[in-house]
């Protein structure tokens, strides 16, 4: 969706346990970057971080989706579930914390480095979370 | 270091991106944990894993590595390694363990990455 004011609006579905289709919006997020233009570290950064919301909502999440809105001077990116939450956020965001199972660990996720790494990769970073509501992750990166 | 030289230590096959065995990679990483590739890797890195799930290609396209080996003797299946070839991705099995695959490149002279130390808390 491309609208007259300039602002690129991207949105995508992520299912729960789809380990195939999994990164297929990160991917696609990253190519319209790409064709945009924009700085190379950027989109880096953009990829590094709807790829590790994407993974955990199809990883710890009952579903959920991804919405990247580029304008001018900014990327926001909102990645959004249907729950179950996260009853401790502050432990959540520690470097080292999972409570991935071990057939996710097998697929090389759990070192609890997820959140940690949206937040270096973000120039304003929020997360909120309700037990048995969902959990939303605001991530804005700054184009200037 | 070349992608070929790369093959030749390492005594590996190349699955898919034959045609890019001219290109130079820089460091290597080995690593089996995708949020450590994804928080530490940098370009022109080789990344050496023991996983061959379509991750390791998704994780590999985010920060634009494009040559994978697998370790171990390990072979993705044909979906995982068309996902690379339509990526542009190099990707080759060799024999060796990740120690030894790792050991025989940094006799070689390829770095390993330089990271500042992780913290973890607790
Ligand atoms: N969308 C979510 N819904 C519910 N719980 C979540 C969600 N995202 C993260 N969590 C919880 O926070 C923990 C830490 O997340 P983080 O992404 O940092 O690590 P991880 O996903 O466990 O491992 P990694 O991302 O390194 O593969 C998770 O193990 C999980 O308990
Ligand atoms: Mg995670």
């Amino acid at each position: 969706m491309d609208d007259k004011s300039g602002v690129i609006n991207l949105e995508y579905e992520v299912i729960r346990y789809d380990f195939s289709k999994a990164g297929q919006a990160s991917s696609e997020i990253k190519k319209v970057l790409k064709q945009l233009g924009i700085n190379s570290n950027i989109v880096r950064k953009v990829a590094i971080a709807t790829y590790e919301a994407e993974m955990n909502i199809a990883i710890h999440s009952l579903g959920g989706r991804i919405i990247v809105t580029i304008t001018e001077s900014n990327i926001n990116i909102s990645a959004l579930d249907y729950g179950p939450g996260i009853e401790n956020i502050k432990l959540a965001m520690e470097e080292g914390f999972s409570t991935a199972p071990n057939n996710i660990r097998e697929l090389g996720f759990g070192a609890g480095m997820g959140l940690p790494n949206m937040k270096r990769c973000s120039d304003v970073f929020e997360i909120c979370s309700k037990k048995n509501k969902g959990t939303k992750v605001d991530m804005k990166i700054s184009l200037n | 270091m070349k992608l070929s030289a790369i093959k030749e230590t390492l005594n590996a096959q190349v699955l898919t991106g034959e045609e890019f065995l001219d290109k130079e990679v820089y460091a290597a990483f080995g690593c089996d944990l995708m949020s450590d590739v994804l928080a530490f890797v940098k370009e022109d890195t080789v990344l050496l894993t023991g996983l061959t799930n379509p991750q390791v290609i998704r994780t590999a396209e985010m920060i634009d590595v494009f040559a994978i080996i697998f370790v171990r003797g390990k072979k993705p299946n044909s979906q995982v390694i068309d996902m690379a070839k339509e990526r542009n991705i190099t990707v080759m099995t060799t024999d060796y363990i990740l120690y030894n695959a790792c050991g025989k490149l940094y006799e070689k002279g390829l770095q390993g990455l330089d990271i500042k130390g992780v913290q973890v808390n607790g």
